[in-house]
């Protein structure tokens, strides 16, 4: 890990409100390299906040500040929207929640795929058309030319989600960020898809964010992991020293896992008390 | 670099083939059956309503005077003293064969009195329409993009006045400035009179029959009678369709795959026309079908404003003058333009939604 790949100093993200500025990334700090890092916490915890500010597309009014923000030693907070853009698929992906609202209905999968990819690079249309087949065949789908001329609600939400990671790695980025990439799909699928992720970006020597609230699940797909709770990040261990976590929150988290020989009648609760300093949320 | 339906599955449905074309033939007799039945069902309502509204045709022939053997006589003769039920069958019969009756009010048959009144309608709420849609879906897709911006805030207030506003008041004012105060624009009627009755009626649109003509002057004539009434009524269906565009452009930018072509760094102004733009397509469809619908209707303010003899100001004259021939043959046109209409906007549907497909 010579340089890293990523690094982020004092990332903040804030929206106005009308009781004044909320923050809900409040300058938080990491570094990645090309490994696989996992970023947990609860809803609202500002994890997909962080993922989105990353790519610099945080909507309107919501801000992105930080005292430091390099990919790849490029400063992403000067960039012009447009270098943002020639950055956004090409560089950086990411995969999203729900295939069903993040596939665009009225487009086949197919063209989608080839967006993602004459986006950057113009292609013969033959060419286009084999890397497009080809990049189905890598997320396992079988019979890639037929799904290629299928409409998203056509497709299962299993297979929709790897034809959004089949969208998203095409142009083969450098940096992947997946927010949340099975929370929608039926747990028989999850594994399956964080298996091709896996798969594909150990394969090609990229960088993984995995944004996920299931402790379980990042810590099997991670190399390293951030735990956060109200846009701080409060923990920063390796997968494999989780259950050495030292914040209450993050011991809280993994005592309220249930084990597979449960003896304890009533799972823990978390108790926010010990590490709120403030009252209010 | 489209993906059509693949070969593979062109193959299989190549075997289909037969099946498939027994299959589009089924929906297309379904297709002609639903509309006839929807037509039949118009002609139902249309002439039990007329019947039922107390209004006595034979009054309206014989006047209030005539002695009861007079009345009597003309109400046979009109078929008046027949059940209902028949009566609504030979209407549906003559209708069917093209004949709508005499209009007691102008003297000739009805349908021919349509053939006249219509396309002059039809002229004026296609130009209107076609501002409406053209300056409309673009502003409110601005709107939508820049909200906050100046051309939102001039949608808006478009918006408003096209609900507030008056059609009479605006067109009264818009031949005061642009008639009498500029010169810009001709006058009320649709055609100065010298050049009335100069080109044969093929169409009955003079915008068309003109240039079929080669008559250059007799267009642009026609032109100019057209341009100030058809600009009010394309401001208002540009003011309804621009409302209209920006708050489903709105709820667009809103969805994930809106963010997901963000994601891949495709080119904002292909996120907003491809992305965004192309679902919303099949939602514009049915307001600007409505809207168009609305127009043919034709506007009575407007015709009575301009002088336009179209199928409103028939209809109004016919209402006022219990010519119950008319009435129900002008309805008619009018419903059967909306079932044209909706019937293209299904059509339509099918074509740009996938979804809608089978």
């Amino acid at each position: 890990m010579s340089t890293p790949l990523l690094e982020i100093d004092g990332l903040t993200v804030t929206f106005p409100t009308a009781r004044g500025p909320v923050d809900v990334v409040k300058g938080i700090s990491f570094t990645l390299g090309r490994e696989r890092l996992g970023i947990v916490g609860e809803s609202g915890s500002g994890k997909s906040m962080t993922g989105r500010s990353i790519l610099r597309l945080i909507r309107k009014p919501g801000k992105v500040t930080a005292r430091r923000m390099t990919f790849d030693g490029v400063d992403l907070l000067s960039l012009s929207e447009r270098q943002m853009r020639d950055l956004r698929g090409a560089r950086i992906s990411m995969v999203m929640q729900d295939p069903k609202f993040s596939l665009n209905p009225v487009m086949t999968v197919g063209e989608q795929i080839a967006e993602a990819l004459v986006t950057h690079k113009k292609l013969p249309r033959r060419e286009l058309k084999e890397r497009v087949l080809a990049m189905l065949e890598a997320v396992r789908i079988n019979d890639p030319s037929r799904v290629a001329g299928l409409y998203p609600h056509e497709v299962s939400g299993g297979m929709g989600q790897r034809i959004m990671i089949a969208m998203m790695l095409i142009p083969e980025p450098d940096l992947l960020i997946a927010d949340e990439p099975t929370s929608a799909l039926d747990v028989s699928v999850q594994a399956q898809v964080l298996d091709i992720i896996d798969d594909l970006v150990t394969g090609k020597g990229m960088g993984l964010i995995l944004i996920s609230h299931d402790l379980n699940l990042v810590s099997r797909y991670c190399d390293r992991i951030l735990v956060m709770n109200s846009g701080e990040i409060v923990e920063q261990c390796k997968a494999s020293d989780l259950h050495n976590a030292q914040h209450p929150y993050t011991r809280g988290l993994i005592a309220a896992m249930p084990r597979m020989n449960e003896d304890r009648d009533e799972l823990p609760v978390l108790d926010r008390s010990t590490w709120t300093t403030g009252a209010g949320t | 670099m489209s993906f059509e339906p693949s070969e593979s599955a062109t193959d299989a449905r190549e075997g289909l083939l037969t099946s498939q074309l027994l299959g589009s033939a089924t929906a297309v007799l379904r297709f002609c059956l639903v509309t006839v039945a929807t037509f039949l069902g118009l002609l139902a309502i249309t002439f039990f309503v007329g019947r039922v509204v107390p209004i006595d045709p034979v009054l309206a022939v014989v006047g209030d005077r005539a002695s009861n053997e007079v009345y009597n006589a003309a109400r046979q003769a009109m078929g008046l003293d027949r059940p209902l039920v028949i009566q609504f069958f030979s209407y549906v019969g003559d209708v069917f064969t093209g004949n709508l009756g005499m209009s007691i009010s102008t003297g000739r048959p009805v349908a021919e009195d349509l053939a006249r009144f219509f396309p002059a309608t039809l002229e004026m709420a296609t130009i209107g329409i076609l501002i409406g849609v053209l300056l409309g879906v673009p502003m409110g897709v601005l709107a939508a993009t820049r909200q906050g911006s100046w051309i939102d805030q001039l949608i808006r207030v478009l918006g408003l006045l096209g609900y507030s506003v008056p059609a009479f008041w605006l067109g009264l004012v818009g031949l005061a400035v642009f008639y009498a105060g500029l010169g810009w624009v001709a006058g009320p009627g649709r055609i100065d009179i010298f050049y009335d009755g100069i080109v044969e009626p093929v169409t009955g649109l003079y915008l068309i029959d003109s240039l079929v003509a080669g008559e250059w002057d007799i267009f642009w004539n026609a032109l100019d009678h057209l341009m100030l009434p058809a600009s009010i009524l394309g401001f208002f269906s540009l003011a309804y369709i621009g409302r209209m565009t920006r708050s489903f452009m709105l709820d667009q930018l809103g969805h994930e795959y809106v963010t997901t072509a963000r994601v891949k760094g495709v080119p904002e102004r292909r996120v907003i026309w491809r992305h965004a733009f192309y679902p919303i397509r099949i939602q514009l469809i049915t307001v600007i079908g409505l809207s168009y619908a609305a127009l043919l209707e034709g506007s009575v303010m407007i015709e009575t404003v301009f002088s336009w003899p179209g199928i409103g100001n028939y209809l109004t004259n016919a209402l006022l003058n219990a010519d119950m021939n008319a009435v129900l043959g002008a309805t008619l046109v009018i419903g059967a333009v909306f079932i044209l209409i909706n019937k293209i906007s299904d059509v339509l549907y099918r074509i740009l939604d996938p979804r809608a497909r089978k």
